[in-house]
């Protein structure tokens, strides 16, 4: 009898104990998720709830004062024109550079050269942004002095490969078989690719577009070294320094007071909002575009 | 990635025999020149930093590598302590992440329901767009008090005897901080690139696995990790050189101290955040050039890695796609 029963009871022993092991790896993994899940939410949280109270019109239309007395108005008007003149800036330069750069490595370049090239965009991609802050700096700022424009400078270079591999990636989602017909049809390799290719990648260039702003946008190391002294006044002009949403948070973040501590989670919520407002409606918007080209195919 | 040449094909062919288009070298010319841009960057930044960085590197040599200092007075300058505050940290970041992120990945991809998990997919990618200086503002004015009334007093009661939680902080800026948002940087990076990793094992082999009667935790340990291995590997070694290269986080919340601990809960500083920390006190040309010398440190460090990591992520996409 006992003879008998002892394997079974030895196996059930066994499965029990992988099945013990299983369970507790699925519940760390859970774990896990959740935990970066509650990471976000604080965050998300922490900055809304110490935002929301110095959120108001003044923080859009007045500049800076840091002599204000509690009820007094203070804003970053100055801030959100700077990071949107700075932003804005930079999207010019490296938009039009990044898609021509995925019309030339998806659709005319030769294997061999498009694989180097595309190597130097991710390794581009992969230098820290305080090292391309530097290197403005050296290039341009030493010695001639701060201003807004250099400022997008480095944040186009570090948009520059996000724009060309996002545009690269939708370029090759395109079928073949319309490039095809339209050669077939005597049009021109120019012709097709900019009348025919390029429109059916609009949306996914837009999107690819939002995301690099967004990512950009949130950026403070390339700008300390090139648009960090700057006045309180608000102002257009790139040629001088503008202040930015991030270098308001990271100074006023390393201020003793208070009340300036308010004004940063201020910038901060209104940051974050912009960022992740834009980049959920680019994803949603991402999803649906490649739905309907995989459709079509 | 999927790129394939175009003008390999048919049409090139065609073109030889066809008839001369202006428009198609117009196109071609504009297009190389855009897509020259990447190189010529990177060879202008090289040459930049070293450049600029030279008086520095000529006056100090690689004693800068061994040199503690960072002392404007007596205009002496060395990385020692940085390169220190970046190893300590950045590893720390990548032994916390590692497993939360792979664990996260084998959520996403092995256990989470369909509807779940494009949400939650969703929401960890929002980690990652938060900006550093969003998460150092948080670092310094919520984490920061956190660490020192509730971790540190924990750790260092239960776990005092080992050197990393010897003392106890007296401020919310410290060296553990920085780990902890560098890890909260650096998961959601490691995450996505290990959640497509698993998504490109076959599924005819945790199929196989599976019956023959295997967990789901022994199809993993047994079929993805050995399948996805070199991409993981590569997923790391990209999380570390973002984790070295963060500047603004790292350096509002790790004190910004020249200087060799090795508790977790003093001061310290790395390359990236020394960089940022510097940006209005540096006078003398020799302090920029010291400057841009730790750049160029950064900036060697982060061309290895990533071409390390490209190698092994084309030579997997090679295997696999010959497979």
């Amino acid at each position: 009898m006992s003879a008998r029963a002892a394997p079974d009871l030895f196996r059930s022993e066994r499965i029990r104990r992988r099945r013990a092991v299983n369970l507790f790896v699925e519940l760390l993994a859970t774990g896990a998720a959740l935990l970066a899940i509650a990471v976000l939410v604080i965050v998300v949280a922490s900055v809304a709830k110490r935002g929301a109270g110095a959120l108001n019109v003044d923080f859009f239309t007045k500049t800076p004062d840091f002599a204000a007395l509690p009820g007094q108005p203070t804003g970053a008007a100055n801030a959100i024109v700077g990071t949107a003149v700075i932003v804005g800036l930079a999207i010019l330069m490296a938009l039009p550079v990044g898609i021509l750069t995925a019309i030339y490595l998806n659709e005319l370049a030769p294997k061999r050269v498009a694989n180097l090239l595309t190597l130097a965009l991710d390794v581009l991609n992969g230098i820290p942004a305080i090292v391309l802050g530097i290197f403005v700096f050296v290039l341009l700022v030493n010695g001639h002095g701060q201003a807004a424009w250099k400022a997008s400078f480095a944040l186009a270079v570090l948009m520059l490969p996000l724009v060309a591999r996002t545009t690269q990636e939708v370029l090759a989602l395109v079928p073949d078989s319309l490039r095809e017909a339209s050669l077939a049809l005597g049009a021109a390799k120019w012709r097709t690719t900019l009348s025919v290719v390029l429109p059916q990648t609009l949306g996914g260039i837009v999107t690819g577009a939002t995301l690099a702003t967004a990512r950009i946008a949130g950026e403070t190391a390339p700008l300390l070294f090139t648009s960090s002294l700057a006045g309180n006044a608000v102002s257009y002009d790139p040629r001088e320094p503008l202040s930015s949403l991030p270098l308001f948070i990271y100074t006023s973040a390393e201020q003793a007071d208070p009340k300036l501590h308010e004004q940063a989670w201020a910038a901060a919520l209104v940051l974050i909002g912009f960022i992740l407002v834009a980049s959920l409606i680019a994803r949603a918007f991402a999803a649906r575009s490649r739905q309907r080209l995989a459709g079509e195919r | 990635m999927a790129v394939a040449p175009r003008s390999a094909t048919g049409p090139a062919a065609f073109k030889r025999r066809g008839r001369f288009r202006p428009g198609d070298t117009v196109l071609y010319v504009i297009t190389l020149a855009a897509a020259l841009s990447g190189l010529v960057l990177l060879v202008l930044i090289a040459r930049e930093l070293l450049t600029a960085a030279w008086p520095a590197m000529d006056r100090f040599g690689l004693d800068f590598l061994t040199t503690k200092a960072w002392d404007p007075n007596k205009k002496l300058f060395g990385a020692a302590s940085f390169i220190f505050g970046t190893a300590v940290t950045s590893i720390g970041a990548l032994l916390l992440a590692t497993p939360i992120s792979i664990a996260i990945a084998l959520f996403l991809t092995e256990l989470a329901p369909r509807g779940v998990r494009g949400a939650v997919g969703v929401l960890v990618d929002m980690l990652a767009a938060i900006p550093s200086v969003v998460l150092g503002l948080w670092g310094i004015l919520v984490l920061g008090p956190f660490i020192v009334n509730t971790l540190a007093p924990a750790l260092h009661g239960t776990l005092g005897f080992l050197p990393i939680f010897s003392t106890k902080p007296s401020v919310g800026s410290n060296v553990f901080a920085a780990i902890l948002i560098l890890t909260i940087m650096i998961v959601p990076i490691i995450s996505s690139i290990c959640r497509e990793l698993f998504l490109g094992v076959p599924q005819e082999l945790k199929d196989g696995a599976l019956a023959l009667g295997a967990t789901r935790w022994e199809v993993a340990r047994g079929v993805t990790f050995p399948y996805a291995r070199a991409g993981i590997a590569a997923a790391l070694i990209l999380g570390l050189g973002r984790a070295v290269g963060e500047a603004i986080a790292v350096s509002q919340v790790i004190g910004n101290n020249v200087a060799i601990h090795w508790s977790l809960f003093d001061a310290g500083d790395t390359l990236a955040s020394r960089i940022a920390g510097q940006y209005i006190g540096a006078d003398t040309k020799l302090q920029i050039n010291s400057l841009v010398y730790l750049a160029v440190i950064l900036l060697v460090f982060s061309l290895v890695v990533n071409v390390l990591a490209q190698i092994i992520v084309r030579r997997v996409a090679g295997r696999h796609s010959a497979a």
